[in-house]
């Protein structure tokens, strides 16, 4: 294979400069010594850092948003892995189109959903509850946790199963001992995944959550609407930082490129 | 055993018919519903609120808007993303690995940080963009950034690049490089190779890109709403006042519904095109 020629490499560091200059600067900001939003240029300070304490509402939000995800990814993946199977090992009337609705919250703008599910949730008397939350967190990460199930129900390899039953395992043996450690690595890479866009989801979430049960994108958002300072600042970096973290771990746990690309994304389609 | 999967399935089944297709199905029939400041929304069947948006110009220029950012964001994103797929897929080992990590993670990094990112480097007629900008001598004076759908179209650019990065990626790793060395021992030169060779191949992967950025683009919220600010509304931020701040939700609903009606138009489109055109290539 050829190697890039250095205007090939000048573009790529151009390219990723663009993608990481606004995630440095607020990074970067955050560390101001100052009341109002600048660099830092002689001296680094962390009273920003400290002042989120002082913000119980940005605490609150963040376990919020942490419980919201455990629990909606832990939901989704547990309806994933049954529906995954399926799909992945009968041919029956409908497959495509159960798979097709299973990914359409992908395809479904979020701000409809979020319109949807307030109008819903209003008039059932879910209206800005958890448990509203926690069902349309379900309902927007099962694609991702469907995705990553599927493509390890399809790489399983069915003679090893074949094997543990003419060895005379029944059929609760097979499930408990066999096929759910192999489609294990799948299921929690589908709840990593399911999690980290639980986390981050705002556009649906600002419309049902109302004040007491806002997650902490949606706290960040309101805030910034209001104004701007370095306090949001010091916010975002902390959320920068975890989400780096939670990437790293899970690229050298799973292969990013194969969480996000899904090599066997498109069998089910 | 006929009845297995649809048991495996039922669980996400009842989710998706109570929790996706109900309330959309009300929303569609909250867009008929009426509305008045005082007396709320009167669960009646009529169009007024689809004859103001259809026939208002002022959500003629709205929708106008919308789709305009989202085609210009959709050009940015093909237009720099390919490359950068390409120039990625030609890298070695441990450099590819992590260069796909700073490209693709920020897809996971909260869209409201990397707003806020945008917000700053803007800031203003003294924002870093434009000190960058006069500094190489691009431009004179500085700029509008925020508060314009420049600024929209950049900072949504960067927010959705990843997406085609993604898709063209994923297109390049069906390519065989052998073609490309038979072109090069024919006697192609590389901009040949690149545009007889390469681009033909990834364009399937361009063309699925580009839908999905297209569609993201037009249903953004968060991004729009920092960098437009209060005055310069697309669709989801105009539904989104209108829901929570006029409360006229019925109003909200027709807008929502015709962004999801023109969304699934396009991108049914886009697939049938791309599929008649490259349907050799599928083959």
């Amino acid at each position: 294979m050829s190697r890039n020629g250095p205007l090939a490499l000048a573009y790529h560091t151009l390219f990723v400069a663009f993608m990481l200059a606004p995630i440095l600067v607020v990074c970067f900001v955050a560390f101001t010594p100052e009341g109002y939003l600048s660099f830092p240029t002689d001296r680094w300070s962390l009273r920003w850092f400290y002042a989120i304490a002082q913000y119980p509402e940005f605490i609150s939000a963040f376990w919020r948003s942490l419980w919201l995800g455990a629990i909606s990814s832990a939901i989704a993946v547990g309806i994933s892995v049954p529906a995954a199977l399926a799909i992945a090992r009968y041919r029956f009337p409908g497959r495509e189109a159960v798979t097709a609705l299973f990914m359409s919250p992908l395809m479904i703008p979020h701000l409809v959903l979020g319109i949807a599910f307030l109008r819903f949730f209003t008039q059932i008397g879910l209206g800005g509850t958890f448990t509203g939350l926690v069902l349309s967190h379900i309902v927007v990460v099962i694609p991702f946790a469907l995705r990553l199930t599927l493509a390890s129900a399809v790489g399983l390899d069915r003679s090893i199963e074949h094997a543990a039953v003419s060895l005379g395992a029944t059929e609760s043996v097979v499930l408990r001992r066999i096929t759910l450690p192999l489609v294990l690595p799948g299921l929690v890479s589908g709840w990593a995944l399911a999690f980290i866009n639980s986390f981050d989801e705002v556009t649906m979430t600002v419309f049902i959550a109302a004040p007491g049960t806002e997650t902490l994108p949606v706290r960040m958002f309101l805030y910034i609407q209001d104004n701007i300072d370095p306090l949001v600042t010091s916010v975002s970096a902390c959320v920068i930082a975890i989400t780096v973290v939670a990437l790293v771990l899970l690229d050298r746990a799973f292969g990013l490129e194969r969480m996000l690309v899904g090599r066997n994304a498109n069998h089910g389609r | 055993m006929k009845a297995a999967p649809y048991l495996l399935c039922l669980p996400a089944l009842v989710l998706f018919a109570g929790v996706v297709i109900v309330p959309l199905a009300m929303t569609v029939l909250l867009s008929f519903h009426d509305w008045g400041q005082y007396k709320g929304i009167e669960p009646v069947f009529i169009l007024k609120n689809w004859q103001e948006v259809l026939g208002d110009s002022y959500f003629h220029e709205m929708f106008a808007r919308t789709f305009r950012i989202a085609f210009f964001v959709t050009l940015l994103a093909a237009v720099f993303g390919a490359p950068e797929a390409y120039i990625l897929n030609r890298m070695r080992s441990p450099w590819r690995g992590i260069f796909l990590l700073m490209i693709l993670g920020p897809l996971l990094i909260s869209v409201v940080a990397r707003t806020l990112g945008w917000a700053l480097l803007f800031g203003g007629n003294s924002g870093l963009v434009n000190k960058a900008l006069m500094g190489m001598g691009l431009i004179a004076a500085p700029l509008p950034f925020m508060f314009t759908e420049t600024g929209i179209v950049v900072a949504l650019a960067h927010v959705l690049m990843p997406y085609m990065v993604l898709a063209v990626w994923a297109s390049l790793q069906r390519l065989d490089p052998q073609i490309e060395n038979a072109a090069v021992a024919l006697g192609a030169g590389p901009f040949t190779v690149l545009r007889r060779i390469v681009l033909p191949q990834v364009m399937p992967g361009i063309l699925s890109g580009a839908v999905i950025v297209f569609a993201l683009a037009a249903s953004a919220f968060a991004t729009p709403a920092i960098i437009g600010g209060r005055r310069l509304k697309v669709a989801s931020t105009l539904a989104y006042d209108e829901f929570l701040n006029t409360l006229n939700w019925p109003l909200g609903a027709a807008v929502a519904v015709l962004l999801l009606l023109a969304l699934i138009g396009i991108v049914w489109g886009a697939n049938r095109l791309v599929e008649r055109r490259y349907a050799q290539v599928f083959a």
